[in-house]
């Protein structure tokens, strides 16, 4: 009997396939009970994440394999999935929230969300270019409807329809690049690829740099970040804090796994490639938030450098360097929702504000969000003790390591300029006159800001925790 | 050994009251006061505590003392504190500015005083473990995060032209100590821990010591200020409120020079050798530029933020002629700048108390007015000038000994520099105190008040008394000095072998 009659051994996927079945049968609900099952659905889509969580880690411990090899439950998976799944549950409040201040009934939200996050856990755990391709198709499909959500909205519609075409474009280019390789390799499994790769080759290179181009588009890094700022701007805020955070830790898993596990053999090649790719993020990210005046485009570009520095990692290619970008990407996530808490909790006169500006004097007004908002700016800066300082860390101790000495000066010049932008704000919030009050901040957000807050300021007290973790999960890949 | 962990209860007691002034609830003029009764109260419990430091600190041994030790980040990356005779005078003048600093702020800051009192704590938490962190993590942990108390500092309670002093205070401070995290990291990669006690005794490649050197230096000379980065400093200095100028002087240029001796000279003993004409130069070109650009000022504060800038330039090169006088003399002229540039700014504060302006043009005549003012002012300015009998006299006596033994001609511009800062000190004083007072605006100004005198009593006391009796801070540095001197020359040593091997 060969491999494919027999039927593939189906726990390591059980995250993935109670993930499609709950979203499934949330969507039924939904579909025959109407809008006015809204709050229930939130409700029970954040308790399958939650679930989901829990199977991930009873899971057992070692290197599960699956479905003729192109399925991997490895610690870096585990990882990864947990941090997907986090983001989704905390978008999911900001969602619900959103809704109830909006007073719109919309159950497509929470599911679409759902099965977002289910392209995320395939794409952790993708171990060949088609499952891969499926992990990405399933996250994006669904990213495409939630930008574009606000059908009656110009903006919503505007970022729905670039988000579409550009992110259908990065698609046929990474599906071009993965023909590519196949045609260079012969496989499509990542450990025959790096098998073949070490040989080398000017086809390869050229499919690997075509299937880049997909993935930095996917974590919106320069030169392919060009939707970020307008679809931040012109999603619902809850659906960007979603694209901000739990989207990237997709991207990121996805570009991580490939490149660490199919290309270890060229890895002067893509490094390169990574080296320029993060530096323009750096610089692109820093320099361009400063002009910014709306504070979601300023997340926008904030989250284009931020991928820059995550990418530091990566382009170190070692287990020091994979550690440092999960760390990154665990304190990334925080700051992130916690910030676009804060976002959605700036409203006055019953409508909510989105410039700089408006903030002006906010620690007066209403100093605890104005505290909290504050520690995540300098967190983002990267400025010690707060946690920002320790993902910048690692990430920069791993390019040090692997000699990448103009990337590490330069990167951390950046931070520099990064660090003017979030200042601004923080003198505006701090140093201005008081214009406006905004209104009192819902439990929920202040739930989410808070702990966001609180991570972002206590993590120096024990971060080895979260350290090990991260540690442990990227020997996984090596 | 003792037995509770002191050093830590020194550093985190002023984060504790941080704490409970942010708890303090209520009516605002009720929270203001409690607020300052609060902070005064944990500074002062701070202090007290630190005392026991100094009393059971054993100044014989040139070791880490009262250390503590915890697993903390993992890897080889630990909480490590300690003191030795080097760090442990700059954390007794950090506990012991405070409550004058405390003291200094009762009246002068109206509003917000919660947040501003709780602000004051957490710097002095991280001023604190700055000097007694004893991992290079931890220590930049605290060096930098002193970065955010003082940038609000500045930005909320600060003068007109706040914004733009604050923004480049942090932005050159944080731009200088990012390359010193990238050398802290690469040091982690050579030698494979943090821990500084090991790191001192390490052995760095020669070909690697100039880029670490650098990275620090590039820190340091920021933070001290060493000419030409020094810019940010008159800036920060005008617009920051009296306490906030107290400290940034008093305390924060110190972790500059104290980086100097903890890291760059016995860590990159050769690279310090090979550097150390660069250093000179910029000493020397700092305190003679400087005291000439202190000759112009029309503000009061700018001009000792200047002078301030000129007497770095002496602990600079004091340190790096790497003699026992030079880095002695470096330590004390830290110490004794610290107590006299820190009263200076609090005299300042006096008058900008009663007028709302540090013009100089603005003042004359003041000993009409106000004797004891005018005496406690003329002790300082005395001090300042370096005049025998004062602290001022021994740390610049010593650090020009130290480096004359070196090299003769830096030792004899830096000595031209003294004349200049006798020139800018005793006009600012005759152009302030002296004169009839003739200005209308000046007529009802009032002496000291019993609170502003007893913030004076015990700097005006220590600056006297270190000019005549030095030996408390000499000895308590003397053993670890020696130590540290004799792993400069064990690191040049190996050098001098390497190349006879050669």
């Amino acid at each position: 009997m060969n491999d494919a009659q027999v039927f593939p051994a189906l726990l390591p996927a059980l995250p993935e396939i109670m993930l499609a079945l709950g979203a499934m049968a949330l969507l039924m609900i939904g579909v025959f009970r109407g809008d006015q099952s809204t709050a229930l659905i939130n409700w029970l889509s954040i308790a399958l994440l939650v679930l989901v969580g829990i199977v991930v880690l009873q899971l057992p411990e070692e290197r599960l394999v699956t479905f003729g090899g192109s399925f991997v439950l490895d610690g870096f998976a585990r990882f990864m999935k947990i941090l997907a799944l986090g983001g989704s549950a905390v978008s999911i409040i900001l969602v619900s929230r959103y809704l109830q201040t909006e007073r719109q009934q919309r159950f497509e939200y929470a599911v679409l969300i759902l099965l977002s996050t289910l392209g995320m856990l395939v794409l952790s755990s993708a171990a060949d270019l088609i499952a891969l391709y499926l992990g990405l198709e399933i996250m994006s499909l669904a990213l495409y409807v939630l930008a574009a959500i606000q059908r009656d909205s110009v903006r919503s519609t505007e970022a729905g329809l670039k988000y579409f075409v550009l992110g259908a474009l990065s698609s046929g280019m990474l599906l071009y690049g993965a023909s590519l390789i196949y045609g260079f390799t012969g496989t499509v499994d990542f450990s025959g690829i790096a098998k073949a790769s070490s040989a080398g080759g000017v086809g390869l290179i050229f499919g690997l740099v075509f299937l880049f181009a997909g993935f930095c588009f996917k974590v919106s890094v320069v030169p392919f970040h060009m939707w970020t700022p307008d679809v931040y701007e012109g999603a619902p805020t809850p659906i960007t804090s979603f694209f901000a955070a739990a989207v990237k830790v997709g991207g990121i898993a996805m570009f991580v796994r490939a490149t660490i596990s199919a290309f270890p053999g060229i890895t002067t090649q893509w490094q390169q490639i990574l080296v320029f790719v993060a530096i323009a993020s750096m610089a692109l990210g820093s320099f361009a938030a400063i002009g910014q005046r709306n504070i979601k485009r300023l997340m926008a570009y904030s989250s284009i450098a931020h991928m820059g520095f995550a990418l530091i990692g990566l382009a170190a290619g070692t287990e020091q360097g994979v550690r440092g970008v999960m760390i990154y990407m665990v304190i990334y996530v925080a700051m992130t929702l916690g910030s676009f808490a804060f976002i959605m909790a700036m409203r006055s006169d019953g409508r909510n504000v989105e410039n700089i500006a408006d903030l002006s004097g906010l620690a007066r007004t209403r100093p605890t969000m104005a505290f909290f908002f504050g520690l995540l700016l300098f967190s983002l800066a990267g400025v010690p003790p707060l946690a920002g300082f320790f993902a910048k860390f690692y990430v920069f101790l791993a390019a040090i390591e692997a000699g990448l000495y103009p990337l590490a000066v330069i990167g951390i010049l950046t931070s520099v300029v990064g660090a003017y932008y979030y200042l601004m704000i923080v003198k505006v919030m701090c140093f201005d006159e008081p214009k406006g009050r905004f209104e009192p901040m819902a439990n929920d957000l202040r739930l989410v800001l808070g702990a966001s807050g609180l991570f972002n300021l206590l993590l120096c007290i024990y971060p080895a925790p979260l350290i090990e973790a991260a540690g442990t999960a990227a020997k996984s890949l090596f | 050994m003792t037995s509770w962990p002191i050093l830590p209860v020194v550093a985190f007691l002023p984060l504790l009251g941080a704490l409970f002034i942010m708890a303090v609830r209520g009516e605002e003029a009720v929270v203001a006061r409690n607020a300052r009764w609060a902070a005064l109260w944990f500074t002062l419990g701070t202090f007290v505590v630190s005392l026991f430091l100094l009393f059971g600190f054993d100044p014989s041994s040139p070791d880490f003392q009262f250390e503590e030790k915890a697993p903390w980040v993992g890897g080889a990356i630990n909480f490590h504190m300690g003191v030795d005779g080097i760090s442990l005078p700059f954390v007794i003048l950090t506990t012991g500015l405070m409550p004058i600093c405390i003291v200094a702020s009762w009246q002068s800051i109206t509003w917000r005083v919660r947040e501003y009192m709780t602000a004051f704590l957490v710097l002095e938490t991280l001023m604190i473990g700055t000097f007694s962190a004893l991992d290079l993590v931890l220590f930049y942990l605290f060096f930098e995060g002193g970065l955010i108390p003082m940038f609000l500092i500045i930005g909320i309670w600060g003068g007109p032209r706040r914004v733009y002093s604050t923004f480049k205070f942090f932005l050159y401070t944080f731009a200088g100590s990012v390359l010193m995290l990238l050398a802290i990291m690469a040091m982690y990669w050579s030698a494979g821990t943090t821990d500084i006690a090991v790191l001192i005794k390490h052995a760095f490649p020669p070909e690697l010591q100039p880029w670490l050197w650098l990275g620090f230096f590039a820190s340091f000379a920021v933070k001290l200020p060493m000419w030409p980065v020094h810019t940010w400093l008159p800036d920060a200095h005008v617009e920051a409120p009296t306490a906030g100028s107290v400290i940034l002087a008093a305390i924060l240029l110190k972790m500059g020079g104290y980086g100097f001796l903890r890291f760059s000279l016995p860590m990159f003993p050769i690279a310090s050798h090979d550097f150390a004409p660069l250093i000179f130069t910029l000493s020397v070109v700092a305190i003679i530029y400087t005291s000439l650009v202190a000759l112009v000022q029309e503000d009061m504060k700018k001009l000792i933020a200047y002078s301030s800038v000129a007497h770095m330039g002496f602990v600079t090169m004091g340190i790096f002629a790497g003699s026992m006088q030079g880095v002695a003399g470096g330590v004390f002229q830290m110490i004794s700048h610290g107590i006299v540039s820190g009263a200076l700014f609090l005299c300042v504060g006096v008058v900008y108390d009663r007028m709302h302006t540090h013009e100089i043009a603005i003042f004359g005549g003041l000993v009409n007015r106000m004797p004891i003012y005018a005496a406690v002012f003329m002790v300082f300015t005395l001090a300042n000038i370096g005049l025998p009998g004062t602290s001022g006299f021994i740390g610049e006596f010593l650090t020009l000994i130290g480096t004359f033994k070196v090299n003769s001609g830096v030792a004899t511009f830096a000595a031209i520099g003294l004349i200049l800062s006798v020139c800018y000190a005793l006009w600012l004083y005759r152009q302030v105190v002296f004169g009839a007072l003739v200005k209308p605006s000046l007529a009802t100004i009032m002496d000291l008040t019993p609170r502003e005198i007893v913030t004076f009593v015990p700097l005006v006391a220590l600056a006297i008394l270190f000019g005549f009796f030095p030996t408390p801070v000499l000895d308590v540095s003397a053993s670890s000095i020696t130590a540290l001197l004799d792993t400069y020359s064990h690191g040049l040593t190996l050098k001098a072998a390497a190349l006879i091997a050669h």
